[in-house]
Order: C-alpha cells, then sequence, then structure tokens
C-alpha cells in the first residue's frame, strides 16, 4: 500500500464521517421542523435564521448536563453501551459507494472507503453488533426497566433482522454480487434500477430498516409509556445524546442504503447521454445520490408523523408472521422467474 | 326504537378484507393527509413578536374610568363589592374636599380602591352593577408575577390614565 492511497482513503473516512455526524445533527433539525409543518405549526425557529444552530444548542445543552451513573450500575458497561451503538452506527456507512471515480491527473480515486467484495454481509454484520449498545446499556444500568427495554429491542433487532436478511437474499440472486460497488454499479441508468425488479423485495427490506433504526411504528426500544423510558431510563447528558444520535446516523445509513440498494445509488436518468466528462458524472452522481438519501430521510419522517405505534405482538406478528414468509416467497418467485428468463429468453 | 336526532350510527365490525388487513392503502392515505398539512398556511401567532387581538366581548383587566373632563366616576357606593361573587374587590371611601372638584366626579370618592386578581373570576358582574359607568373589564390579560401580593391591584394600575380634556378638544376641533 503507498502513502498516496492511505492519504486518500483517510481524507475519505474523514468527509464521511464528518458529513454522517452534520447529517445527523442536522436531521434532529430536519425531524422537528418537518413535526412542526405536518402539524400546522413552525417547528424551532429561534436559534439563528429559522432555527439553523438549533442542533449546536442542543449538544450544547447535552454537555453541560449532569452525567449521573447510577450507584449499582456497572460502570464500564454502561459506559460502553452508547460507545458501542454510535460507533457501530459510525462504521457501517464503509462500504457504501458513494459515487464513481474522480481523475486527478493520473490518479483515479474511488468514492468508496472500502470496496469489499462482501460489503452487503459487512453492513449486516455491523448493524447486528448495533443491538449490543442497547443490550448492554440496558443491563449494565442495573434497572429491571432498562432491562426489559433492552430485551424488547434486542428481540425486536433480531426479528426484524432475519426479514431484512431474507428480504436482501432476493436482491442478491438478480444481482449475483455481495459488493456494494458492484451492486450499484448494475443499475446504471434508470430502467435498471433494482426497485423495479424487486418491488416486493424493496418493501420488506424498508419496513425492516425502520424496525432496525428504532422508528416509528417501530420504536419500541423506546416505551415513555409502559417502561419509564426503555433501555436508556438510567441514562443522562451526552451518554442518553450519543444514543439518540446514534439513532440518527442509522437512520442516514439505512436511507443510504436503501438509496443504493434499490435506487441506484449515485445512478441518474441518461447519466451518460449527456455528453458530460467523467469527473462531472462523479460530482452530479454524488448530489443525485443524497438527494435519494435526503428523500429517504424525509420519508422516515413523514411516515414517524404519520402512523401510530405498533403494540408489541403486532410488532413480533409483522415480522414473523408477515414479513418472514413474503419475503421467502420472493425468494422462490424470483428463483422462478429467473430460470425461466434464462430458459427460454437469453 | 326511532332515533330522535337521526345522527346514531350502527357500528358494524366486518372482518377486514384483504386490502385492508395489507394496510399499504391506508398507509398511504395517511401519508397523503399528512403531506397534505406540509403544504398548508400555518396558522401560528409568532406570540412575543406579533399578538392576537382580542375578541370584541373579551373580558380582560379592569379600568376605572374617568368622565368627560378627566375626573375619576368612581363614587364608592360598594355595589361592585357587593356584586361581586368571588369577593375580589374592596374599597375605602373617602369625602372630597374643597379644592378636588377637578379630580373627582362627587362629594364621595375611592382613596382605595383594591382588586385581588387572584380571587377574580372576570364575570363582569361589576360592571354590570355599575352605576356610574366607572368600571370596564376591557383590558388585556393579567400579567404573571411571582408573589401573591403583586396580585393585589391598586388604583394606580386600575384607574385610566389622566388625560388633559382642553387638548383633546383642540385636537378634536383641528
Amino acid at each position: 500500500m503507498e502513502g498516496a492511497f492511505i492519504l486518500e482513503k483517510l481524507i475519505l473516512v474523514v468527509i464521511v464521517f464528518t458529513i454522517s455526524l452534520v447529517i445527523a445533527m442536522y436531521s434532529t433539525l430536519a425531524e422537528r421542523k418537518i413535526a412542526g409543518f405536518m402539524q400546522d405549526r413552525y417547528g424551532p425557529n429561534r436559534a439563528g435564521f429559522g432555527g439553523i444552530l438549533q442542533p449546536l444548542c442542543d449538544g450544547g445543552k447535552f454537555f453541560f448536563k449532569e452525567e449521573i451513573i447510577p450507584a449499582g450500575a456497572h460502570k464500564a458497561l454502561f459506559v460502553l453501551g452508547p460507545t458501542l451503538a454510535i460507533i457501530t452506527a459510525c462504521i457501517s456507512s464503509a462500504v457504501i459507494p458513494w459515487g464513481q471515480t474522480l481523475t486527478f491527473g493520473d490518479r483515479v480515486v474511488t468514492l468508496q472507503v472500502a470496496d469489499i467484495n462482501v460489503g452487503v454481509l459487512y453492513i449486516f454484520g455491523v448493524v447486528a453488533l448495533g443491538v449490543y449498545g442497547i443490550m448492554i446499556g440496558g443491563w449494565a444500568s442495573n434497572n429491571k426497566f432498562s432491562l426489559m427495554g433492552a430485551i424488547r429491542a434486542a428481540s425486536q433487532s433480531i426479528s426484524y433482522e432475519i426479514g431484512m436478511g431474507l428480504s436482501i437474499i432476493a436482491l442478491l440472486m438478480v444481482s449475483g454480487t455481495l459488493s456494494m460497488s458492484e451492486i450499484v454499479a448494475q443499475q446504471s441508468g434508470f430502467v435498471n434500477w433494482n426497485i423495479w425488479v424487486q418491488p416486493i423485495g424493496f418493501l420488506i427490506f424498508m419496513t425492516c430498516a425502520f424496525a432496525e433504526c428504532n422508528r416509528v411504528p417501530f420504536d419500541l426500544p423506546e416505551c415513555e409509556t409502559e417502561l419509564v423510558g426503555g433501555y436508556h431510563t438510567e441514562y443522562s447528558s451526552m451518554k442518553l445524546g450519543l444514543y439518540m444520535f446514534s439513532e440518527y446516523i442509522n437512520m442516514f445509513v439505512s436511507s443510504a442504503l436503501m438509496a443504493a440498494l434499490y435506487f441506484g445509488g449515485y445512478n441518474f436518468p441518461f447519466m451518460y447521454d449527456l455528453g458530460l466528462s467523467q469527473n462531472w458524472i462523479t460530482i452530479i452522481g454524488v448530489l443525485v445520490f443524497f438527494i435519494k438519501i435526503f428523500g429517504f430521510i424525509f420519508f422516515f419522517m413523514w411516515i414517524r408523523w404519520t402512523l401510530p405505534r405498533f403494540r408489541y405482538d403486532q410488532l413480533m406478528n409483522l415480522g414473523w408472521k408477515m414479513l418472514i414468509p413474503l419475503a421467502i416467497a420472493n425468494i422462490v418467485l424470483t428463483g422462478i422467474v429467473t430460470i425461466i428468463k434464462d430458459t427460454y429468453f437469453s | 326504537m326511532e332515533s330522535l336526532s337521526n345522527r346514531k350510527k350502527v357500528i358494524e365490525q366486518k372482518p377486514m378484507n384483504f386490502w385492508e388487513r395489507m394496510y399499504l392503502p391506508a398507509i398511504a392515505k395517511g401519508l397523503g393527509i399528512t403531506i397534505r398539512h406540509f403544504f398548508k398556511k400555518i396558522p401560528t401567532v409568532k406570540y412575543p413578536e406579533e399578538k392576537r387581538p382580542y375578541a370584541k366581548n373579551f373580558r380582560g383587566l379592569h379600568s376605572l374610568k374617568r368622565d368627560e373632563e378627566g375626573r375619576e366616576r368612581c363614587t364608592a357606593c360598594g355595589l361592585c363589592a357587593l356584586s361581586c361573587p368571588a369577593e375580589a374587590i374592596t374599597m375605602t371611601a373617602a369625602e372630597r374636599t374643597k379644592g378636588e372638584e377637578s379630580l373627582y366626579r362627587e362629594e364621595k370618592y375611592a382613596s382605595v380602591y383594591e382588586i385581588n386578581m387572584l380571587r377574580c373570576i372576570f364575570c363582569g358582574l361589576c360592571e354590570e352593577a355599575c352605576p356610574k359607568e366607572a368600571i370596564y373589564l376591557d383590558g388585556p390579560h393579567v400579567t404573571a408575577s411571582y408573589l401573591r401580593k403583586d396580585f393585589i391591584y391598586g388604583k394606580d394600575k386600575l384607574v385610566e390614565p389622566a388625560f388633559d380634556i382642553k387638548k383633546l378638544n383642540q385636537e378634536k376641533a383641528n
């Protein structure tokens, strides 16, 4: 590995890290603004123009709040919980291809931190680790309500992980690869987007992504009504902030994932017909990718202010009795269609 | 039995059909409703900068009125205090001395007039009871305060600010 390569990746890591943090920060503001508009009121609009400084104020408030670690808590694990949550949220963006290649002189830079050939598996592995943050946090608090909240969160995450994995298998059968960059590259133009061949798969994937991010209508890990506050009952100041922050980063990453896997990632219609140079196509592609991501983030929030929360047994019913059979049926259907296509139309 | 209002509805609980069980059409409909609100005009009043005018029949803070020549109308007859169901009004009457004719309209006036705003229920009965048209509930809200004693409003807060009748007449003539 040459130095330039390491430097290039380092810069990319820093940029991706910064972008996901900034987007997570401003998602909190966007959420409150969108909530406001959907409820016929203004959101926060006091700090700065249109409330633009609100996330900074919130952050400052989080840092200055009193930090409490309960006497009976396991101190090391108590601190480890939010740390793990935020780390897993941050590292899952490593395999997402943000764009094609940029050429500086004779140096070709790929806009992807790590182009590993098991990208999809990597993301699933990291996302599955995310539940440890919640579980450890809930257990280390030495509070039975936190523990129950954590158990609920863990069982929800695991249940929906299965549906998510099965829904992605049908997609992998179509694309024939586990590499994220390869999957996105296959969807060039507009007609090749995976949403057209895998609409059911996308629906299942999206539902499971909502559940994995603990977003409404699946935000059962946080249960103010039944379990005081859920797994983070005992958390205060920035440790609670990190949990919330990791939720928003997760939302950003799963939006990116949905855009990359099903909506063509950086691909946009007529991208090669406009006669642009490769660098320009890449830059526009990155912008298009971010527009898609923002669209999904907006959709997350839109859903939040539309649907009521599920009851826990309804959640489990939906996961195990609806989504998993549907995902399996989707796999079988995809297999049949693939065989028919290969035998008669190739 | 025949319904009197014809507004009675029989609730039916038939099993949901396939599309209803899918929930997706209902979700799409709900999303439609929320997004419509996203583009609606916002009726919120930006309060400290922008204030909504009071309704015409709003009963707010009391004010003790003056007559055309700027004299206090109140004669301390006590009818307002008597009619007050919350017993919020207290007053002390005093006799007008020589030289005070421009201050008080009649021989008797209220030297102390106090309304306890914590007791007042803003019913407007004092307004109705007053034979001299001296008290009206035409002010704004009672302001917040930390101390209970600050809610006892004396004459300093209740009496209309004095005005110069000659100046007003001149302005009217101009």
